[in-house]
């Protein structure tokens, strides 16, 4: 058995540390890649959203290198991520590939049924082992999204054009290299020692935009076409509503990890404006947005793939929300029709309002 | 002078507006049903949505606008979910919020939770609550209740028996048969709110009609032959309205005196996306059917549409007396 998984940013570095603790083969799918996205909009149903294209191709990629067992997240709806693993495993059966589905989702009946899919890809390793993977897993998705937050802090920052993306590869190098979970600890203070070098100005005046929206766009650089390198280059300091890691805490371990953000702030603020949770994070990016507001950052950023029906829902709110705490937001729909200099040319002229309009402020302060 | 409760002719309008008609005429309380749908009530919805909504959520909107400076309340609820472990459709959970924060000077909302995903939730929380916003005689609510069931249950019963909803009733004779003139029979799958919807649909039912085709849709079957047919899915489906369409269409595959499916889907529309597909890939792969796939949005030209259905009708024609060749040889 071969299992491949499909990517999400650097969702990749947990998953393949968790599973090869547990000693299961790993297919890693390639780096998504244009040619991803071109075998995913060919045989996907058009209208689906992008993650879904973006998963089929990683699929198809990943069967190249041998993979035979899909594993994929579910759900209970409302959010159409919820049936993909169905969608994309007929999808593939019908052209040919034959993969065995295991989706991990929210049993139905009783607890049993997820155990038992644990079960199938874990062999009959002890339920104490399975948790320490786990366990593992999340300590490197949490490291990881500690060097993300310092490449956000340093990289408006920098002297030397270019040096927060190449120490980050070089610290990222180090978590992934770990294979225990006693040596991690150590990689990560070594990764960490890795970003701190990077030298910065740190009196320089700094744009602060938070990005929210749906998940996946958020996560994965290829679907957001790499968009908080691109606004940190643009001298943007950028804060993600979602990190791997908190997600993690706040699904899967219900909140129970100490001292990590959770969204349940965020859902008592949104409440305000939209009254019921519609799927997805649509109810999370209206309250991250008064967050954001609150905290005083100078403008926020959506980002959802076209059709995603809860960011849709959040879209609509977005500019009453705007003009009543008066913080600029921006939409960003992307698709596989998205062209990278039409985004820059949208990023610089937002970041230029809010430059200006934090200029015009300090001014009269 | 009465209170006056607008309800917009739209979304789950189709599914529900005998008995929230009836449950406010029991309680004294005039509805009021806007107007039905024309360009200019379009038009003025698609002004006032973000331009990534659907279709029928900007149709929506219309109706909302065409209401609001006619009514004391605005009648939205939130339909959160129909049946147990199933919603709808993200943008009806959102409904009333997306209307509130795009539309100024409205009268009162009504958007009261309407929720039964859960085993012990009832519908009558959803009327004993709306009821209390116009009476304090529980006994009066309850009667309009059980009256407003009463008036559900003789709809469902009526549209299994081949009844068509709304405007569409004096279309179809009363056992929805086409006065005997008909010869072949078509499937119409779609969203109520879409294929019921004259202007929206272009009149395609009535086409259909006047080019001799018997129409049938999702809502001629019993709820339990429905859900049978989309037990056959991997995974049982979380949204009522596509678990509707997903099982009338696997029942019609298999339904001899179908001749021809036509899938109607509005550009956009998360659920159809999926559910489209997997509809597309039974046809393919388990039917030797006709299946036509339109896509509905604001810009659908009508001449376009007429020339698709008569393909499509001439096709299915062609294919029964093709069959009916082949089986005198």
């Amino acid at each position: 058995m071969i299992v491949t998984y499909p990517h999400m940013g650097y969702m990749w570095i947990c998953v393949k540390a968790m599973l090869e603790y547990l000693g299961v083969e790993v297919a890693l799918p390639p780096p998504t890649t244009k040619k991803t996205l071109l075998l995913g909009v060919k045989h996907g149903p058009e209208f689906a959203c992008m993650p879904l294209k973006l998963n089929l191709g990683n699929f198809m990629e990943a069967a190249e290198l041998g993979a035979d067992t899909m594993v994929m997240a579910g759900g209970c709806g409302p959010c159409r991520f919820g049936y993909y693993a169905q969608v994309e495993h007929a999808i593939l059966q019908d052209l040919g590939y034959r993969y065995d589905l295991v989706v991990l989702e929210p049993p139905e009946k009783h607890i049993g049924e997820l155990l038992g899919k644990i079960r199938q890809i874990t062999g009959n390793r002890s339920w104490r082992q399975v948790i320490k993977g786990i366990n593992f897993g999340y300590k490197k998705a949490w490291a990881v999204d500690d060097l993300e937050r310092m490449a956000h802090y340093t990289r408006p920052r920098e002297l030397f054009h270019g040096a927060t993306d190449r120490a980050f590869k070089t610290a990222l190098a180090e978590i992934v290299a770990v294979r225990q979970p006693e040596e991690l600890p150590a990689a990560r203070e070594r990764a960490m020692a890795i970003m701190q070098n990077v030298e910065i100005d740190e009196h320089r005046q700094v744009v602060r935009v938070g990005i929210v929206g749906e998940i996946y766009t958020l996560l994965e650089p290829f679907a957001n076409m790499d968009i908080e390198k691109k606004l940190g280059e643009m001298g943007v300091e950028v804060d993600r509503s979602i990190f791997l890691s908190e997600w993690i805490n706040d699904h899967l371990f219900m909140g129970f990890g100490r001292n990590v953000r959770s969204s349940k702030e965020a859902l008592k603020k949104a409440v305000a404006y939209l009254g019921h949770f519609v799927g997805g994070h649509g109810l999370e990016t209206v309250g991250n947005t008064i967050l954001y507001a609150e905290k005083g950052y100078d403008g926020v950023l959506q980002v959802l793939p076209f059709t995603c029906m809860p960011e849709i829902v959040a879209q609509s709110i977005l500019p009453r929300v705007s003009q009543d705490l008066g913080i600029p937001v921006m939409t960003l729909i992307v698709d596989e029709q998205s062209g990278e200099a039409g985004l820059i040319t949208r990023l610089e002229a937002f970041v230029d309002l809010l430059a200006r309009k934090k200029r015009f402020r300090e001014g009269l302060a | 002078m009465t209170v006056k409760v607008g309800i917009p002719r739209a979304l789950l309008y189709y599914y529900f507006y005998p008995q929230w008609l009836s449950f406010f005429q029991h309680l004294d309380v005039e509805p009021v049903v806007s107007h039905r749908t024309t360009r200019g009530l379009l038009e003025k919805g698609l002004r006032s949505t973000v331009d990534e909504a659907c279709l029928p959520v900007k149709l929506a909107v219309g109706h909302v606008l065409d209401l609001k400076d006619r009514v004391d309340y605005l009648f939205l609820p939130r339909l959160v979910s129909m049946a147990r472990r199933e919603y709808i459709c993200p943008k009806f959970l959102g409904f009333p919020d997306m209307v509130r924060n795009t539309i100024d000077h409205l009268p009162p909302v009504i958007d009261i939770n309407l929720d039964l995903y859960h085993k012990r939730s009832n519908a009558y929380n959803f009327f004993q609550t709306l009821g209390k916003m116009f009476t304090k005689n529980p006994a009066r609510i309850y009667l309009a209740y059980r009256a407003s069931c009463q008036a559900h249950g003789n709809y469902c019963k009526e549209l299994e028996s081949g009844a068509l909803p709304g405007e569409l009733k004096t279309l179809a004779n009363s056992n929805g048969k086409n006065g005997g003139m008909a010869d072949i029979t078509i499937a119409v799958i779609g969203h109520p709110y879409n294929i019921y919807d004259r202007f929206i649909s272009m009149d395609m039912i009535k086409r259909l009609f006047e080019s001799g085709v018997n129409v049938v849709t999702a809502d001629h079957l019993a709820d339990s032959v429905i859900r049978q047919e989309a037990g056959k899915l991997p995974k049982q489906l979380f949204w009522t309205l596509n678990q509707r369409m997903i099982g009338a269409a696997y029942h019609y595959f298999n339904d001899p005196e179908i001749h021809g499916l036509i899938h109607v889907a509005s550009f956009g529309c998360g659920p159809d996306s999926m559910t489209g597909e997997l509809i597309e890939r039974f046809a393919r792969s388990r039917s030797t059917k006709p299946l036509l796939v339109l896509t509905l949005d604001e810009h659908t030209g009508e001449a376009g549409i007429v020339t698709r259905l008569e393909a499509f009708l001439d096709m299915v024609r062609w294919r029964r007396n093709l069959a009916d060749v082949a089986a005198t040889l």
